[in-house]
């Protein structure tokens, strides 16, 4: 009789010199569940993947199942778990941004190109957020903007591997220019929780993130929920086509972490969480190092502040998915109600913000509403931070009235249409928003002014197609984006996504059923990236039905 | 007060519309329920049970009135007013749409005859999916009782939550993301491998089959499902047994109140044993040449070389008859052991025929060696054994103190409340020598030094004092005899024990503090605190820390020891021990004699009679001549068993009823064939003090009788005019004797399943909570005894260095007769191993999988090791079940003073590398399961 004896307990038996590497890598730190990826993070970062052998001593360092921690690895684009017998990945990562604003830039081709032997692994990527300069190549953390051969074979060999430092407006001399004095005087009782918020509901400002929520209204909301109310800021700017963010961060970083300053003392918020998508390596150093000279030389008391790194997921933008994310889980949206308002961050009242709305506050309290409300055009009001990318001469982030036509957004701040290309449609709002055909290219660009078409402007990112593009090849490649980055959580867009992206391969799509799957997507997916994935499906459909009959 | 409010307010019916119709429903009841009530069904897959709702699956979408999306109609609540549409064009869209989705996935064959996505899209009229089928995962088979089929997965996660939110075993993850998330164990390893205990939950509610029981059970019709009790340990779950052409096919957990639903791997999968061929199904008569020794090699295969067959008449004849013998010569040379396993009634009678038949007290049972000494002490501090709150009470704790315990092996199920509790924020205090499984749940893990349990809990007292945390009202109206414990407590501060204990001092005030000072604490202990010479003076601490804060009478408060037998707090309260009748009334009380001499009619022996282990040392001094034991195995239970062995090879008459020819049948003289579990009626008392009916499934085999009938039989051959046809009856009488369970009625049981006691009173509801304004103590009041520091009576020395600790592993229960024969349960745990820290393994130069030599100074066993970091440096670990390396060869018979319990726990052993390999019993070692598989 040939028995099996179990030589350990059931399960893994952690490895005592795993054990030691991880606790020399935690060191002191807090082996709070919440700081999960945290540790996850500084174990791939200095291995340059996650071994089994690493993952069960975390969890046991941690206390938990071997499986929490498992989960949540294999959740992220940026974990690379490695089982025992496995095959450690190569030394170094270059990704190659496949999303749309790239691949109108030729990163296919690239893609194919790129090849360095077995030491360096190339991966295709979701939109790393610097469309201005598609197609982009990440070496390591570097972005290679305007991607070549050469250009990443260059930085390759010169090892050029870290995000160049960009110059920006740092602590000293953001305060030399009267930064901080605002939040002082707040502090100081100078002005009022009452007067600023008014302030903000008067100038009109909605959220930048994409929901377009009245900002001010939301502090009211979360002021009025019971203490202790906790704020987390996203800066998972993800959503193809879209780079304002980084673009503000890489610039003016104390004008956002002010502005966050303020919306957390109007809402009576006692503890800031920051969460930065981990694509952008160079805005951490920024960030980690104004934080740190902010809080070495506080103008004012200073709730807690965490910068919690992202690690690749397009959802954590979603705010349900990226506070499951903070509270280091998988990135896996809420059912509301409850809202984060009431119920959030660890079961806290929550006031959650986009990067870029907040940015604004301290500008429009000096200015004063009516100055920020007066902007704006064809009766729409305020300003707007386009991402512009695609054919147009002038990719970058447009500041414009609210309410402009892509007519004049193109003709005004983009320097007009590459040579020899001419305006077939359009993406008014990144990956989920729709896309427009160059006869809507007058309709104003704002909150609610699309939804009648169809399509909404979402983050402001503007994705210009000429007629050398085709506007169902776009909407593949966002429904491939889609069906990369659904968390898995819901039917419709788990299963829906890639059955759709089956659908639309074929060179005749099969309308109906593709209508009736996109009709249920909308309807019953949990949150926003199962909603609006099928948007672009049905904008070709409605739009540009004869490039799929 | 204003989460009384809130609550309130959540259960104020209100009024919205459903598909045009006004319905009552209320705030904190989902629409999906509120509609069922109301007659419409909403499809659904990732909802159901006691589980959370998810909401992920959205099959059960609906449309509200004025919302820009459709809502998933598990998740939402009703508020005044709203319209809710369930059957709307764009509502049954997304449902089908869903449904079809997940079918389109969904392979050729079934594994369920129970599928819910089939039996959805046939109710909604989706027939054939439109889309491409995905890329099918492999099936996994590496487990013994569970396959997986994640080819049938749509996902839902019900399976991720009934391992992590329900049970807190937090094996099943979901990993990956988007539609490559896989269901996963551990680090998506083959559930064989993984950390999976198989407690079945995630099979119980995979609304597919892609989770099932093995070998294809899902798809086998039952002819009947009978409610029963679980006959493993002291948690008392209720479940269902599914019976097919007189066999058990599977088992599903019950909504009993130990246990909603829940099983762990033993009742779920550990019931074929009572189907295996070793089972005794014609009465078995000694051979007259065999000779009895205790050197007898186990070998069940080949019975007939010891035994012949006997007609049952020959066989009860020739069991009485030697009985009856040597009690007209002297009656104390005849002694009785009952069972914890058996029913309320066997024991009952059991302890009825020892003591009337017989004609003295010499009865007693395997309460001896697991908790005789925490009644001891129970009862001298509070005039009661039994626990005083409910496991699951843990819910209403602020802090839960488990010490000397290991209960997601030994009582799994109990365990989950405890993490249930720990998940939500309640402080878990587990203190043990080995680091469990709970430890990781544990807000503070204490892994004292073995031995060492008065020192760290007299730190504790000491600092309750200390610190001024003493309930100075509880102590004054409520106890006596505080100075004494004061005084006493004086020499034991925690910076004096912490080198003695191992536990800092800071650690140890913390949580001295914390218990005193929590809302409510409850205390949980099991063998590591009573399988002591000092197992006594162990629970006296407990008692006093409780005492003295005040922290018992209320819900969350309390002393609970945790049962390991099924009926071991039963077979207690029906009288099987030496010194009391039913109901803990003394033999040595008058009152209680003439009591019980009215009630049997007959003359009873005053003199309290001997205990399990002097019972043994008396048989092998020759003074105990015949015994008649029922379904114990002492050849196996018993501490230095070599000894045990040779005292009952000595016996002149053994009668053993039992359902296999275990260890100690082997030594008998007459061996009758008795009934499973699963084939009787019967009660039985769990740990929680519920008295709970078990029903007959099965026809026994063969010529196995219903234990209450052969006892009866051998009653009468005795002389007794006993006429007893039905448990009922039985009960009937104790019902007469026993004050606590006067109240039960057996029809009560046969409607209710189970029924707490104290239930004095037809219809009372039974006390969950008990000492909420006295202790059933002759002055009203609890007692403290102060306990000194008293050393294990074999340390560790130069000649044997080393600690052993004995104890239970989850699959196998008790000596392994039952669980050694359940494929699965053999399956996971065939062979005999010692767990020792991989330190000390590497210290002797034994890889993990070896053999290695374990030698006391009674016994010399060999198995194989196995490395575990929780064991502590300087012990070894060893559970009892194993015949062929069995541990109490090796283990220490000195007794507890007071609760005559062994030193299961502590005794000084050499391990050294290298021993024969283990033999092989007969049974086990993979042999059932192959045998399936064949």
């Amino acid at each position: 009789m040939k028995t099996k004896v179990r030589p350990i307990p059931k399960g893994r038996a952690v490895d005592p010199k795993a054990l030691q590497d991880v606790q020399a890598l935690l060191g002191d730190a807090p082996r709070r569940r919440d700081l999960l990826i945290e540790h996850l993070h500084r174990i791939n970062d200095r291995y340059g993947y996650l071994s089994a052998a690493h993952l069960a001593a975390l969890a046991q360092e941690m206390a938990l199942a071997l499986t929490e921690v498992y989960e949540v690895a294999t959740f992220y684009h940026h974990f690379e778990v490695v089982k025992e017998g496995g095959r450690a990945p190569a030394a170094l990562t270059v990704r190659v941004c496949d999303s749309i604003s790239c691949e109108l830039a030729g990163a296919r081709e690239l893609l194919g190109a790129l090849k360095f032997g077995n030491e360096v692994r190339v991966l295709p990527a979701p939109c790393v957020g610097r469309c201005e300069v598609a197609p982009c190549v990440v070496v390591h953390q570097n972005p290679v903007g305007n991607a070549t051969l050469d250009s990443v074979k260059r930085a390759l060999e010169r090892k050029q591997l870290s995000c160049p430092e960009t110059s920006y407006i740092d602590y000293a001399q953001y305060r030399k220019a009267g930064g901080y004095k605002l939040i002082t005087d707040c502090l100081a009782g100078e002005r009022t929780r009452e007067e600023i918020t008014k302030i903000m509901e008067d100038s009109g400002l909605r959220g930048l993130g994409g929901a377009g929520f009245p900002a001010g209204r939301k502090w009211r909301l979360v002021a009025a929920e019971p203490e202790p109310r906790v704020m987390a800021v996203n800066i998972d700017e993800g959503e193809p086509g879209t780079f304002k963010d980084r673009w503000y961060l890489e610039r003016d970083p104390h004008r956002f972490l002010e502005g966050m300053l303020i919306a957390a003392w109007c809402s009576g918020v006692g503890e800031i969480w920051i969460y930065l998508r981990d694509e952008y390596a160079g805005c951490r150093q920024i960030l980690e190092r104004e934080l740190s000279r902010l809080k070495a030389q506080a103008p004012c008391a200073l709730p807690p502040i965490h910068l919690r790194r992202g690690a690749g997921a397009y959802i954590c933008g979603e705010e349900s998915a990226m506070i499951e994310s903070i509270e280091g889980r998988r990135g896996m949206p809420r059912l509301r109600p409850p809202y984060v308002a009431q119920v959030g961050l660890f079961g806290r009242p929550t006031l959650e913000h986009n990067m870029e709305t907040v940015y604004w506050v301290r500008e429009i309290v000096e200015k004063g509403a009516q100055w920020f409300a007066a902007q704006g055009r064809n009766d729409r009001k305020g300003l707007r931070s386009f991402s512009v990318s695609g054919r147009v001469k002038k990719p970058g982030v447009h500041l414009a009235p609210a309410g402009i036509t892509l007519v004049e957004l193109i003709d005004e701040f983009c320097g007009g249409m590459l040579d020899g290309h001419e305006l077939y449609a359009y993406l008014p709002g990144g990956a989920s928003g729709g896309i427009l055909p160059a006869s809507k290219a007058d309709l104003p660009l704002d909150f609610d002014t699309l939804q009648p078409h169809g399509c909404f402007i979402g983050s402001a990112a503007i994705v210009v197609l000429s007629h050398k593009d085709k506007a169902s090849k776009a909407a593949v490649n966002l429904m491939k984006f889609f069906h990369d980055e659904s968390c898995g959580k819901c039917t419709p867009c788990r299963v829906g996504t890639g059955k759709a992206v089956a659908l639309m391969e074929q060179a005749k799509w099969n309308q109906p059923l593709l209508n009736e799957l996109s009709q249920a997507m909308m309807d019953a997916s949990i949150c926003g990236l199962g909603q609006a994935a099928p948007n672009p499906a049905l904008s070709v459909m409605k739009y540009f039905p004869h490039e799929v009959q | 007060m204003e989460r009384i409010r809130d609550s309130q307010l959540a259960m104020m019916p209100i009024e919205f519309k459903l598909n045009g119709e006004t319905v009552v429903g209320r705030p904190d009841e989902p629409i999906i329920t509120t509609a069922k009530k109301h007659g419409v069904d909403i499809p659904h897959l990732c909802h159901g049970g006691n589980q959370r709702s998810d909401g992920n699956c959205r099959a059960c979408m609906v449309e509200i009135k004025g919302e820009r999306v459709l809502a998933p109609s598990c998740c939402r609540f009703p508020t005044q007013g709203m319209e809710v549409t369930t059957n709307s064009p764009r509502a049954l869209t997304s449902q089908r749409m869903v449904l079809e989705l997940l079918l389109s996935d969904m392979p050729e064959q079934e594994y369920t005859l129970d599928n819910r996505l089939t039996q959805w899209a046939g109710k909604l009229g989706v027939k054939k999916s439109r889309f491409s089928r995905r890329e099918q995962p492999k099936s996994d088979l590496s487990h013994p009782a569970m396959a997986v089929n994640l080819d049938a997965c749509i996902q839902c996660t019900r399976c991720v939550r009934a391992c992590r939110e329900v049970q807190v075993n937090d094996v099943i993850g979901y990993a990956g993301r988007g539609d490559h998330s896989k269901i996963v164990f551990d680090f998506d390893d083959p559930m064989g491998e993984s950390t999976c205990v198989a407690c079945g939950e995630c099979v119980q509610v995979c609304p597919t089959g892609a989770l099932m029981p093995a070998r294809g059970v899902g798809l086998q019709k039952a002819d009947k499902t009978v409610d029963s009790v679980c006959p493993f340990c002291g948690v008392g779950c209720l479940l269902t047994y599914h019976v097919k052409q007189n066999k058990i096919i599977f088992v599903n957990g019950k909504d009993g109140p130990a246990n909603r639903h829940r099983l762990c791997v033993k009742g779920r999968y550990g019931f074929d044993y009572v189907h295996h061929p070793h089972r005794l199904t014609r009465p078995l008569i000694r051979k007259p040449d065999v000779r009895k020794s205790a050197d007898f090699v186990v070998d069940p295969g080949s019975w007939s070389d010891v035994f012949r067959e006997a007609s049952w008449e020959e066989a009860l004849q020739k069991a009485a008859e030697g009985l009856k013998r040597i009690g007209e010569q002297d009656r104390y040379a005849l002694a009785g052991f009952g069972s914890a396993k058996g029913s309320n009634e066997e024991a009952y009678l059991f302890q009825k025929l020892v003591r009337t038949g017989f004609g003295t007290n010499n009865v007693d049972h395997c309460t001896r060696l697991c908790h005789a000494s925490s009644v001891a002490a129970l009862l001298e501090g509070i005039g009661s054994g039994a626990v005083s709150n409910q496991v699951n009470d843990v819910a209403n704790a602020e802090l839960i103190f488990v010490i000397g315990a290991n209960p997601t092996s030994n009582h799994p199920v109990a365990a989950t409340w405890m993490k249930n509790a720990a998940k939500r924020g309640v402080k878990l205090v587990y203190a043990d020598p080995r680091r469990g499984e709970l430890s990781r749940h544990a807000w503070r893990f204490l892994q004292f030094k073995p031995d060492t349990d008065v020192a760290l809990l007299n730190a504790m007292i000491h600092t309750i004092i200390d610190e001024n945390l003493v309930n100075g009202d509880f102590v004054r109206d409520r106890t006596s005899g505080f100075e004494a414990l004061k005084e006493n407590a004086k020499n034991f501060s925690p910076e004096k024990m912490a080198p003695i204990c191992g536990i800092p001092a800071e650690t140890i005030r913390e949580v001295a503090r914390t218990f005193a000072t929590a809302r409510a604490s409850m205390i949980f202990w099991g063998m590591g605190i009573s399988q002591h010479i000092h197992g006594t003076d162990n629970a006296r601490c407990l008692i006093a820390l409780t005492l003295m804060t005040g922290q018992v009478g209320r819900p969350g408060t309390g002393l609970h020891p945790l049962r390991g037998q099924n009926n071991v707090q039963g077979a207690s309260d029906s009288g099987l021990i030496p010194m009391m009748y039913p109901d803990y009334q003394r033999v040595s009380t008058p009152e209680a004699q003439q009591r019980f001499e009215k009630l049997w009619r007959t003359a009873l022996d005053p003199e309290p009679g001997l205990t399990v282990v002097e019972i043994m040392n008396s048989a092998y001094d020759g003074k105990i001549r015949g015994m008649y034991i029922m379904g114990e195995n002492p050849a196996m239970s018993d501490p230095d068993v070599e000894h045990a062995r040779a005292a009952m090879a000595k016996l002149e008459h053994l009668v053993v009823q039992d359902i296999f020819l275990t260890e100690t049948a082997y030594l008998a003289d007459v061996v009758l064939p008795a009934t499973a579990w699963p084939e009787k009626d019967g009660t039985v008392t769990n740990t929680d003090r519920m008295v709970q009916l078990g029903r007959k499934a099965l026809q026994p085999p063969g010529e196995a009788r219903e234990d209450l009938w052969i006892i009866v039989q051998i009653a009468r051959r005795l002389g007794l005019d006993w006429n007893y046809e039905h448990p009922r009856q039985v009960f009937d009488e104790m019902r007469g004797c026993m004050d606590s369970i006067k109240g039960i009625t057996w029809e009560r049981l046969e409607r209710d399943s189970s029924v707490t006691y104290p239930c004095e009173n037809e219809g009372d509801a039974g006390q969950p909570v008990v000492f909420q304004t006295h202790f059933p103590t002759a002055t009203g009041r609890g007692k403290f005894v102060p306990a000194d520091l008293i050393p294990a009576a074999e340390r560790p020395d130069a000649e044997y260095p080393m600690v052993l600790i004995t104890g239970r592993q989850l699959e196998h229960w008790h000596t392994g007769a039952m669980t050694r024969r359940s494929g699965a349960l053999d399956a996971i745990e065939p062979e005999p191993v010692a767990s020792l820290h991989p330190l000390d393994l590497e210290k002797i130069k034994v890889k993990p999988g070896q053999v290695l030599s374990v030698e006391s100074r009674r016994g010399k066993i060999s198995l194989y090791a196995r490395a575990d970091a929780g064991t502590p440096r300087g012990a070894v670990f060893i559970p009892f079940c194993y015949y062929e390396a069995a541990a109490n060869l090796l283990t220490n018979p000195a007794l507890d003073p007071y609760g005559k319990i062994p030193e299961f726990k502590y005794c000084a052993v050499k391990v050294v590398k290298g021993g024969a390999r283990p033999s092989d019993p007969g049974y086990g070692k993979g042999r059932t399961l192959a045998e399936l598989y064949r």
